[in-house]
């Protein structure tokens, strides 16, 4: 999930529609307008979005109008957000595993 | 409340069940075997991690091709109990070289008995990094505030 959400934010363009759809819920129409890219292309990146979890769909009337999941936007600021957390986590499994190093045996010592 | 200076300190601590030796001699010798290899300068695929165990020595990752990336300066080095090293980095994630312009990350190793060691970390003086850094401090662990640039160029530095 967490690797979804980046690699599909990892384009530049994907990434500057979520930025849009972070600021203001909108309809792909809206998206479309202030993108150098056609409405079908905003498309497919929202449908990369949606599938990473990080956009979700909602039916306002006759209209689809995107906005940030928050589901899925937890998983990654919790990924980011705790680099510490994460790293301290591995540092203990990591330690706890590993079997201390052997004293030196008299012939390995000089 | 000290929220002056918690703003711009990011704690986190874990206790590992291993004496306080081996705790301290794990995070600093060992930090290869434990750091995140995605998490590295490096345009290369990260080869290995060198603590160099002595205060003004580096934190060095080495590339599979040679490269190397000194990110980080040792400033306390006191086994088993105290290590501090400098975040050497700023923030477009580039190694920066002026000690004024960069936060600190101190470690303290706590005996709990025989065979447990409380491991508390502090990653203090992030307002050192200047304007933005409010993005350093997101990035390693706050739960205020969050915003995608520092991410995703952290993501995309490290692919």
């Amino acid at each position: 999930m967490v690797a979804d959400a980046l690699v599909a934010l990892a384009d530049p363009t994907r990434r500057r529609v979520f930025e849009l759809v972070a600021e203001h819920p909108s309809p792909v129409g809206r998206l479309a307008e202030q993108l150098p890219v056609s409405r079908p292309a905003v498309s497919q990146h929202l449908k990369v979005l949606r599938q990473a979890g990080l956009v979700h769909e909602d039916r306002v009337g006759t209209r689809h109008v995107y906005r940030l999941d928050s589901a899925g936007l937890g998983i990654l600021r919790a990924y980011f957000d705790s680099f510490w957390e994460r790293s301290l986590a591995a540092f203990k499994e990591a330690v706890e595993q590993t079997d201390p190093p052997d004293p030196p045996t008299a012939q390995e010592a000089t | 409340m000290t929220t002056g200076t918690d703003t711009t300190t990011v704690r986190r601590s874990v206790i590992v069940e291993v004496p306080v030796e081996r705790a301290f001699a794990f995070f600093t010798e060992d930090i290869g075997k434990w750091w995140d290899p995605n998490h590295h300068l490096l345009t290369e695929p990260l080869a290995e991690m060198i603590f160099e165990p002595v205060v003004g020595g580096s934190i060095i990752d080495r590339g599979v091709n040679g490269a190397e990336s000194r990110w980080a300066t040792v400033l306390a080095y006191d086994p088993p109990t105290h290590v501090a090293f400098s975040w050497s980095i700023n923030l477009q994630w580039q190694v920066e070289s002026d000690l004024a312009k960069t936060s600190e990350v101190h470690v303290t190793f706590t005996p709990q008995g025989e065979s447990s060691t409380l491991v508390e970390l502090e990653h203090r003086h992030l307002d050192r990094h200047g304007p933005g850094w409010e993005s350093m401090r997101d990035a390693v662990g706050s739960p205020n505030g969050w915003n995608l640039e520092p991410f995703a160029r952290a993501v995309l530095s490290s692919a």
